[in-house]
Parts: C-alpha cells; structure tokens; sequence
C-alpha cells in the first residue's frame, strides 16, 4: 500500500532523510519510531505528497506521490504534528467544511459532523470556536478531520505527544479498529510502547535512516534493556535469589534481563517463592535504550 | 470546493469584530473626516464632497482588499494549510476563498459608505448605466488588489508582516488625484501622481459619476487592473505551490 524507494530531502546542508525504503501492507500498522529530528515529519510530509523529495520514489496505492499527487490525496488523510484546524470557525464548523471538501452533500456533511462530535466527546463545544479548545480538544477534532470519510492510508505524526493517558488509550484502540476495517496506517512516535502497542511493523530512524526494522519483537530482542530489578534485606536472600535465577548482582540488589512481560515477571516470582522480598522494579527497554543499541552508545 | 472556501473566509469575517470595524468605521471616518474636516479648506472647483467620494470609496477598497494579505499570511503560518493541500482539491481554492470574500465584504462596506455620501450631500450625475460601469470598475480594481495582496500575504513570513502591505495601499491614494487635484502638487509628486495606477482609476470612476471628463483615463485603468491581476494571479499560484511544498 506504501512503498518508497531510496527518499532523500536534504534542507540546506541537512540530510533530513537519507535513502529510506519502506513497505507497508495494506490494513497494517506501521511505526516510524525516532527521536525528535529523526525525520519522522519529514517522511510523512514527502508521503502525504506535501513536500518533494530530492531523490527517490514513494507511491502510495500505486499512485505516485509527486506525479499523481490529486489521486494520493484522494486516498490518503493527514493529522499532522500539530493540529491543522481553522480556530476560527466552531468544531462543527471545521467538521462541516472538511466533509463539504470531501464532496459529501449538505446533509450528509451535517450528519457527519454530528456523529464524529459524538465519537470524539466533542458534542458540548460544538458551537465554540476551536481557538477556546484545550490542547487535547484541538488533537481530537483534528483527528476526527482526518476521518470525515474514510481513507485507504492514513497518516498521523505523532498522534499521542501531549495526551492524557486516557485519551491516548482512546485512540490506540481508534487506530486499532481502523486497521482491522482495512484502513493502512502510518504513524510517527517517540515512545517504543507506543509502537510495541500498535503496529504490526516498526522502522527506527535516526538521522535520516533506518536503522532497524521489524516487528516489535524482533526489535525488542535486538534490545536488551529490559530487566526485572529486585531488592532485598539481607545477604542470605540475596545469594538464596540468585542461585535460583541467574542476574547481575550489585550491593542488596539482583537484576534479571526480561523482555518486561507480565509472564517473565510471575515466572520469577514463582521460582523466589519464600525469599523474602524488599522491592521489584520492572525495566523496560527505553527509546533510550534502542538507540544506545542501535546508534552505538549515543544518546537520543 | 471553492464555495465552500469562500464561505469559510465569510465566517471568519462575522468572528473577528476587528475586521468588521475597520472594514464599516474606517471607510466612514475617512469619509466624514475628508468632508468636514479638510473640505473647507481645499478647493477643486465642484463640491468638495463631490470631487472627494470618488477617491475614499477606492481608498476603502483598496484597503479592505489589502486585508486578504492577513488572511492569506494567517492561514499559510498556521497547519491548516496542510489539511487543505493533503486535499484531492486545488490549494489554491483556499486563495480564491479569500479573493472572493473580500469582494463581498468590499462591496457590503462601499454600499454603506456611498449611502451615507448621498445622505450628506454627494449630488452625483451617473445613469443607470453609468453606476455599472462604476461597479464594473470597482469590482476588477478590488480583483486587482485581493490578487496584490495574495501576493504580498504569501511573501510575508508574519502576520505583522502582511499587516504592513496594507499600511502601503491605505497610503497610495494620497499621492493621486483622490483628494486634491494634481497641479497643485510639487512637480516631482504630480509626475509621479499621474503615472500611478490610482489616478486613472479615480478620474474614470469620477467621471462616471460626476461627468468629468475620462479621456484615456478609461483604458489606462482597465489596463492597470487588468495587468496587475493577471501578474498577481500567476504569481500568487506559483508562490503557494512554492511556499507549501518545502
Ligand atoms: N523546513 C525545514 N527547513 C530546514 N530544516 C528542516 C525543515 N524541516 C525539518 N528540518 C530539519 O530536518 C530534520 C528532521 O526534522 P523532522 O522531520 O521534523 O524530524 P522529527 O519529526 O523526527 O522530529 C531536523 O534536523 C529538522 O531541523
Ligand atoms: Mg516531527
């Protein structure tokens, strides 16, 4: 449904993007998971035919993205970084205006717009102009824009920065259930668990280039940072413990590489049954983590 | 596609009451202040209000058609351009939204100035095929304007920026036949007076209304407003795929 070959946008001097290949099935999740000026943005604006690139090819359902960039966008939809909304015009406004751009008639663009308000909890300021929403109002009806009518690809650039943790449960399973109605996504991400949660494929990028690619769990194997940490009060549990799983030992402290799940946690706590135990910490493997792996020990 | 862009320009005129006031209370201002506060003391031969109507109602036009600058800068600063051009419909509808409610709301605000001209004492001679041609006149010098000002807002990088553009057009009509007649100015101002675009358009307009004599001032200003639309047409398009593609 996406395939690039070799997407290069240099700015100045900059590399921005750096020869990037990717392939996305249809109905799949795909991240693109980078620290801040990785060239996520960069990516999803060449792929959303916003911005040329300097070398290189994307189509997007076959369509090419800067010779056929009418019939990309006829199928894609965009929630970018920040929230493209008119602040002057109310929530229902912006609603009615996307769907009447979407060639929807007068009263299905009324109708939409009332069912999107009721989907995105945005009913009770569907009369006030967007400028007077909250931050996380604004990402939403941004959201709900991108969804007026149902695109083959849809694309959002770092959809969850600044949600609530509610909101962001919210939309994971949003993008869930669009990906099982068939719907492609792309999106951009700062946060492994954001990726590790959703997508069916992940590429890590860094400075302009994909450095790994995958799904979460090959990727996670390629990290080990992930450990169970455990506390104790004397010495005696301590070498009880670490004769029964085997760790790094530091002072009072046993550490267990894990890949964080919840069954690798019960498994060591089964095999410590009656060692008394001061405290548990999980670690997961970090953003921070991947990329002192996969960048050699420079940090995102 | 496009109406629904006009119609979004129109709605964010009704939200923002600046807008509103500069574009009513301005026009009056200018007009009562001409009239009564100059009118006594410049002498053009006719009625004072009679020679000065012709050039407040372009200077209002110019300058509320220099406002499309604003709104042009506003939208190209903020992401809502990316959802229009991530649209299966030309970008640059989003311009033309604004081109066109600029005309509107130009039209709107010249009705009320030149009605509240008649109720003070403006006498004009036009026929009912003379005011067309005033109309006809009016509407392509604002085409002329909003497209200059769609240059201008793409230009700018700020809002302020374009704010400026417009401080430029509210002070062109000064130096033209607007409000006093040319020879009474310095040599170099009347050359440069008589060769702008605002002064065949004011001489056309006036004696449209009034009778003055046109002479070529007809063409000339067709011509200017004709020129400077397609320019800035051409150019506005060129700027906009420039501007949002990088
Ligand atoms: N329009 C631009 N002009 C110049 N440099 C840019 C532009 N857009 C992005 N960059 C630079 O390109 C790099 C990648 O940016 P971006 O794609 O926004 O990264 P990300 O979205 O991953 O944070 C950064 O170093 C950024 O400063
Ligand atoms: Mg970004």
């Amino acid at each position: 449904m996406i395939d690039t070959h070799g997407i290069v946008k240099t700015f100045g001097r900059l590399k921005a993007l750096d020869g990037v290949d990717l392939h996305v099935q249809q109905g799949k999740v795909f991240a693109l998971l980078g620290p801040n000026g990785a060239g996520k943005t960069t990516m999803v604006r060449v792929l959303s035919s916003l911005m040329r690139p300097d070398a290189g090819t994307a189509t997007i359902a076959g369509h090419d993205v800067v010779r056929e960039s009418r019939k990309t966008r006829s199928v894609i939809s965009l929630t970018g970084q920040y929230a493209a909304v008119d602040e002057l015009l109310t929530g229902e406004e912006n609603l009615r205006m996307m769907a009447r751009l979407r060639k929807l008639s007068r009263a299905r663009a009324r109708q939409r717009a009332s069912e999107l308000l009721e989907e995105f909890e945005l009913v009770e300021a569907r009369g006030r102009p967007v400028k007077n929403y909250s931050g996380g109002m604004k990402r939403r009806l941004d959201l709900a824009l991108s969804l007026v009518t149902t695109p083959q690809v849809l694309f959002l650039d770092e959809p969850t920065t600044g949600l609530d943790p509610r909101s962001r449960l919210d939309l994971w399973a949003k993008v869930r259930n669009l990906a099982r109605g068939g719907v492609t996504v792309l999106l951009t991400t700062q946060y492994l668990e954001e990726a590790d949660n959703l997508a069916d494929q992940v590429a890590v990028l860094d400075r302009g280039r994909v450095v790994a690619l995958g799904t979460p769990e090959e990727l996670k194997r390629l990290v080990p940072g992930g450990r169970i940490e455990l506390a104790f009060g004397t010495e005696e549990d301590l070498r009880a413990a670490a004769a029964r799983v085997p760790g790094l030992v530091e002072e009072l402290r046993l550490s267990v590489p894990t890949d964080g799940s919840a069954g690798e946690v019960k498994r060591v706590l089964d095999a410590l049954d009656g060692i008394e135990l001061a405290e548990l910490t999980v670690r997961k493997p970090s953003l921070d983590d991947v990329f002192l792996q996969l960048t050699g020990g420079r940090a995102a | 596609m496009t109406l629904t862009l006009v119609w979004r320009s129109l709605r964010h005129l009704t939200r923002s009451f600046d807008n509103l006031l500069m574009t009513v209370f301005l026009p009056l201002m200018i007009l009562l202040l001409f009239v009564y506060v100059f009118g006594g003391a410049i002498n053009t031969g006719t009625a004072y209000i009679n020679y000065v109507v012709p050039g407040i109602v372009l200077l209002c036009a110019g300058y509320g058609a220099s406002q499309t600058a604003v709104s042009v800068t506003n939208d190209m600063v903020r992401g809502i351009i990316d959802r229009f051009r991530s649209l299966p419909i030309a970008g640059s509808a989003v311009l033309t939204g604004h081109v066109a409610a600029s005309v509107a709301r130009i039209l709107v605000s010249t009705a009320i100035v030149v009605g509240v001209a008649l109720g003070i004492g403006f006498r004009p001679s036009a026929t009912a095929a003379e005011w067309f041609g005033v109309l006809g006149m009016l509407v392509l010098f604002v085409l002329a304007m909003s497209w200059l000002s769609v240059v201008f807002g793409l230009i700018a990088r700020t809002v302020e920026g374009a704010g400026g553009f417009s401080f430029f057009v509210l002070f062109l009509p000064y130096v033209s036949s607007a409000f006093v007649p040319t020879h009474t100015m310095p040599a170099a101002l009347q050359f440069a007076a008589r060769n702008q675009p605002m002064t065949p358009i004011i001489e056309t307009t006036r004696g449209l209304l009034l009778g003055t004599p046109i002479g070529n001032s007809g063409w000339l200003a067709v011509a200017w407003c004709v020129g400077i639309l397609v320019v800035s047409y051409a150019l506005a398009r060129y700027l906009f795929e420039r501007r949002s593609s990088h």
